[in-house]
């Protein structure tokens, strides 16, 4: 078990540096001189010499690495080239809508997509499968901006329930929180809930042929003891893994989910630093995300020893 | 005393069908009793629908797939065709049980055993936790488990193959059912483990009056277990009748045919003691597997090392067979993967004509791979599906320069010789059956014209009349060609038949070596005693259809 | 008889043997044809130039001349509509081929080779980490937003997919009793890989390479849409959006028309990769 912990630790770590190394390396390798990519064409000499020593350029690119990464594992992300404040305290402004976005998003999913999933399987080729089937490949296909805006355009323009955009924080009280982040959270959540939702039906299905199933039937136990007990323990691996890889997925949606409702999060943090070059920030936030992204994995590979015992017992 | 009377099971007239567009028969009116106290048979080969029977009884059919169409299922009496879901989930497990094949899967992994054994309970009984648990206690003790606590704590993963089908008969039994479906509950066990079970069904059966349905493929089982017998073939019942008079007289053709061609445990008289030279000598050759990981090492914890073949030795001479005998794990696969050099040996020579083989590379292993070709177990899985028979024939030839004009005409011959229509070369290995498919993979070997011939498990997955007739093939083969054979099998019956000498491995050791016929005479070894004891339906000569011992009329 | 000829004759006759497609698959391919046709064809097709301007019919609403209305600038809907798809289609197919094309050798190496392979994946991990829309974003945040550019920076994230794809299949082909079979037969590696690995990966390959060819045209309409995709003087179904949110109150066609072209487009791509998954692998099929 902490075998399978410390592995599971070693090998994010590698992850983790390719993905600085493939960062770092983007702006150094792109044809052309950083320092005028980021400025512009338009820029004095003064500027380029500020955004040179900014970003330490005139040294040779291995130097720059060891300075750079230096810096990082000191917590030094950098200065916003258009702001001249830290990276990381911009991204602390805005991270809060963010997170309560996707973490909304994320129950919204869970809430919805298990049922949904475990009820198709078992339904097998019936209605509701077809509907589920239905619903979830339109899901993946409608893209998140056209469910914004068909749910503003019904719920907030049409039938007036629900403001129209914006963002409250918790701070301010839940009803307008829940007000504002219920229709950006759905319209995340509904290509999230279209992938979990597929992945639970074809992983109980799978699992439902299974011969402890049958054993499980053979004993006549209750249908719903044979699903949940015997059958979505044992789905819930490719269940996971989909929740976690898709975690790339939600975050892409936020940025363009917070664009349709006016959210003033990391998603419009970043479209604005990539409208004024300032690449400190987008260099930040990537590698935050990318964090993210590593550590929900690593939970999630540990999820599975609790899961599964011949995992645990490796 | 109606009670009595009354069959446990009673299939009346039972038709099943694929649903969907093109619904096909699979069972075609069968009918047949379970009586209280009997063990009844159910025999067939693949695809007779032995399965389906058992699953239509316990009501758990796919029914998107496959449903009951006509006839009735009474278990004492009481339909279970029409027998609302509700009811059938009350009988089940309580009044109706059921033994899967697979013990390996048949227990869900992720739970522990303890509570899979309490479902049963928690389903049908109203019992307190200590009580329940108490229960299980019993039951595991009724199946002979060591250390019931333990078993209780443990995931199935920890328990062995025969340990977890005690687990699973501990469950069956636990309610003490009317009836108990065994299907192929020791066709996934090793022999000596295979005995044990049947003995313990046997044993509580007797002492519960239990009504057990056994399903087999496997006659010899059937002489060890069954009271009576119902041999199945196409969905449709062949004959019923008591154990010995069905195996003395079989009334149909079938039957007969099906007696015929179980191999028999007593091997046929050396045909000459002619000494070829030696062809493949092999010595002090070990395989071991390391189990570790880097991380592991870096802290110096040791690798796992697993001996899976140690200091094994032996000879094969020009026109003879060898066959190596042994349960699982006991490494000889890995002895034949070491020759064929899919391996690589840890230590020891291969002789392949006095030249060591064991560590060559490049252009001599080319050399050397041409002279030595192998038959693999599973025909469905030797075969590339993608690619024409023609082309996966012609593929060593190619890579030997042959030319494809040549490779061609050889192809149809070699086809013909295996005993398959030339026409069939265009054709892609899913259009054929598993004998077909075992027969292609042969002439595929054939065509580089080997010296020698490995066969691992070569018909082990084979139905045992296409198993006769392909053990056939690779005889006359080997006769007519002057071929050299290493022949690996689990099943001494098929050694007996086709070994001029038997080696039998046990733990990746040479437990004993010798002429066939003295090997499985007179086994020298208590190991080899104890398999040749184990092997199911010893008591019953099938070539003279009469109990062993008896002497045969003149 | 058994000549090559009639061996490629079998081959063909297998690979035409496709189950018949449902009417589902069969209206999924109609769209898709109807919106590749309109792309390739726009120039013809369209009524006016996409960005002729005209401030004498700003977002008027539809009618026999202006079949979709037009927008801020009294452009016609339709025209830009029909241009779009050929951005679209061309960003596609381009996402699709080259991230099989470079996803594919990686794959071949990863699963052949252990020592590549630890590090290689890895690489793959690293790069499936980070966001697909903010690699895009970074991508073209350092380079001049042209039609490359935007396909190279939605294909980056996709090829990690395609390797871990092809590495399976091949781990999975590669302990097969068929592959072992071919060695004793002295096949070589090389020749290995070539017939036997290489062509099980193709089914696997084509299925996602139609789930790529969605997901690129989806990225690229949301780079656009968020302003930072091709330039906007290009007609994608993106910008169009991208400018027509701004009007949504008064005129939502200006959004709704591309959204129900991309929406569409997207649904039949997809509905036609589930339909060609189902039948390489009848298995699977009415599976997830």
């Amino acid at each position: 078990m902490i075998h399978y912990f410390v592995k599971r630790l070693l090998m994010a770590i590698p992850v983790m540096f390719f993905v600085a190394v493939f960062v770092f390396l983007l702006l150094r390798l792109t044809p052309g001189d950083p320092a005028i990519i980021i400025a512009g064409d338009q820029a004095t000499q003064a500027q380029l010499e500020t955004i040179r020593e900014n970003l330490g350029l005139d040294e040779p690119l291995l130097g720059q690495f060891v300075t750079w990464m230096g810096n990082l594992m000191r917590g030094d992300f950098g200065v916003s080239l258009i702001s001249q404040k830290p990276v990381l305290t911009l991204i602390g402004q805005r991270i809060g809508p963010t997170l309560s976005l996707a973490l909304a998003a994320m129950s919204l999913t869970l809430f919805f997509a298990l049922p949904l999933g475990v009820m198709a399987a078992w339904r097998h080729g019936k209605l509701l499968d077809r509907a589920v089937m239905i619903f979830s490949v339109l899901g993946f296909s409608v893209p998140v901006f056209v469910t914004g805006y068909v749910l503003i355009s019904v719920f907030a323009v049409n039938l007036q329930l629900l403001p129209v955009q914006g963002y409250r924080p918790l701070s301010e009280g839940l009803v307008p929180f829940l007000q504002r982040i219920f229709l950006p959270a759905l319209a995340l959540a509904s290509i999230y809930i279209a992938l979990v939702s597929r992945m639970t039906r074809a992983s109980m299905l799978e699992i439902l042929q299974e011969d402890y199933v049958r054993t499980a039937r053979a004993k006549g136990l209750n249908e719903s003891v044979v699903l949940f007990r015997h059958a979505l323990r044992n789905a819930a691996i490719p269940i996971l893994t989909i929740v976690g890889t898709g975690f790339a997925m939600l975050i892409s949606g936020v940025v363009v989910t917070e664009s349709v409702f006016n959210i003033p999060g990391l998603g419009r943090l970043v479209v604005d630093a990539v409208l004024a070059r300032d690449y400190p920030l987008i260099q930040a936030i990537i590698l935050l995300t990318a964090g993210i992204y590593v550590l929900i994995n690593l939970l999630i590979d540990l999820s599975y020893a609790l899961t599964d015992p011949r995992v645990r017992y490796q | 005393m109606k009670a009595a009377l009354t069959p446990a099971l009673s299939v009346r007239n039972l038709h099943v069908a694929t649903t969907g567009t093109n619904p096909t028969e699979i069972l075609k009116g069968i009918s047949f009793d379970v009586n209280p106290g009997e063990i009844v048979c159910l025999v067939g080969e693949s695809g007779s629908g032995k399965s389906v029977t058992s699953l239509v009884a316990m009501d758990l059919l796919p029914k998107q797939e496959i449903r009951p169409t006509g006839g009735a299922v009474l278990l004492n009496g009481e339909d279970i065709l029409t027998a609302t879901p509700a009811r059938t989930k009350a009988l089940r497990g309580a009044e109706m049980a059921m033994v899967f094949q697979e013990p390996m899967t048949a227990l869900n992994p992720v739970l522990r055993i303890g509570l899979q054994m309490e479902e049963v309970f928690l389903a049908h009984r109203k019992m307190t936790g200590p009580d329940r648990r108490q229960a299980v206690f019993e039951a595991f003790e009724a199946v002979q488990l060591p250390n019931p606590p333990r078993i209780y704590d443990s995931f199935p993963h920890q328990l062995s193959g025969g340990q977890r089908q005690r687990v699973m008969i501990a469950m069956a039994l636990a309610l003490k059912p009317r009836l108990l479906i065994a299907d192929e509950p020791t066709t996934a066990l090793d022999v000596t483990t295979q005995k044990q079970i049947l003995t313990l069904i046997r044993q509580l059966q007797e002492e519960n009056g239990t009504a057990v349905l056994f399903i087999t493929h496997d006659m010899g089982v059937v002489v060890d277990i069954a009271d009576r017998v119902c041999v199945m073939r196409n969905g449709e019942v062949m004959e019923t009748g008591p154990v010995h008079e069905l195996l003395a007289a079989p009334k149909t053709d079938y039957t007969r045919s099906l007696l015929a061609a179980i191999p028999s445990l007593t091997p046929p008289e050396p045909a000459g003691e002619e000494r070829g030279d030696i062809v493949l000598e092999v010595s002090a050759l070990s395989k071991e597997f390391r189990l570790g990981n880097p991380l592991a090492r870096l802290i110096g914890k040791p690798d796992h090392v697993v001996k899976a073949v140690d200091e094994v030795s032996f000879c094969l001479r020009r026109g003879r067979t060898l066959g190596i005998v042994g349960e699982s794990g006991s490494g000889k696969s890995t002895v034949a993967r070491c020759v064929m050099r899919l391996e690589d040996p840890s230590s020891g020579a291969i002789l392949l004509d006095g030249h060591d083989i064991s560590t060559v590379q490049g252009g001599a292993l080319m050399r050397a791979r041409k002279r030595l070709q192998m038959v693999f177990q599973d025909p469905n899985r030797s075969l590339n599906p993608r690619i024409p028979i023609l082309e996966s024939l012609s593929e060593g030839p190619m890579n030997y320069g042959e030319d494809r004009t040549s490779i061609h005409a050889r192809a149809a011959e070699v086809m013909e010789i295996v005993g398959l229509d030339p026409t069939g070369l265009l054709r892609y290995p899913h259009q054929f059956s598993g004998g077909q498919r075992q027969r292609i993979a042969i002439a595929r070997a054939l065509l580089m014209e080997p010296e020698i011939i490995v066969a691992d498990e070569a018909v082990s997955a084979l139905d045992v009349s296409v198993q006769a007739q392909v053990l056939d093939l690779l005889d006359q083969i080997r006769r007519e060609r002057n071929l050299s054979m290493l022949f690996i099998t689990h099943d001494l019956r098929v050694a007996a038949q086709i070994c001029d000498e038997v080696m039998v491995m046990r733990n990746g050791r040479v437990v004993e070596m010798g002429p066939a016929s003295e090997v499985l005479a007179n086994p020298k070894h208590p190991y080899t005693a104890a398999l040749i004891d184990a092997a199911p339906g010893r008591s019953w000569d099938f070539v003279a259809g009469q109990p062993v011992g008896i002497p045969v009329p003149s | 008889m058994t000549d090559m000829i009639s061996v490629r004759a079998a081959r063909a006759r297998r690979l035409l043997a496709l189950p018949r497609p449902g009417w589902l698959t069969v209206a999924a391919i109609v769209v898709l044809a109807l919106i590749v046709l309109a792309g390739a064809f726009a120039p013809l097709l369209a009524p006016f130039e996409p960005t002729e301007l005209n401030s004498m019919m700003r977002l008027k609403p539809a009618d026999a001349t202006h079949w979709m209305g037009t927008d801020s600038y009294g452009r016609d809907l339709f025209s830009r509509v029909l241009y779009g798809a050929r951005i679209s289609m061309i960003v596609g197919f381009s996402t699709a081929l080259g991230s099989l094309a470079i996803g594919l050798p990686l794959g071949l190496i990863a699963g052949w080779f252990p020592l590549a392979d630890g590090v290689l994946m890895r690489i793959m991990d690293g790069l499936m980490a980070i966001p697909g829309i903010l690699l895009a974003i970074a991508v073209v945040a350092l380079t001049k937003a042209g039609l490359v550019t935007v396909i190279i920076a939605i294909m980056l994230p996709e090829i990690p997919q395609v390797v871990r794809l092809v590495r399976a299949r091949v781990i999975s082909v590669r302990n097969e009793a068929y592959v072992e079979a071919a060695r004793l037969l002295g096949t070589s590696s090389t020749r290995i890989i070539w017939r036997h690995l290489l062509p099980a990966t193709f089914g696997p390959m084509i299925v996602q390479g139609t789930y790529i060819y969605a997901a690129a045209i989806l990225t690229e309409a949301a780079l656009s849409f968020l302003g930072v995709g091709i330039g906007t003087e290009t007609p994608t179904w993106g910008n169009i959006m991208a400018e027509g949110r701004l009007y949504f109150a008064l005129t939502p066609s200006l959004v709704f028309w591309p959204a129900v072209v991309l929406s569409f487009c997207i649904l039949s791509i997809n509905i036609l990769g589930d339909a060609l998954r189902d039948s390489l692998d009848p298995k699977m099929k009415a599976r997830g």
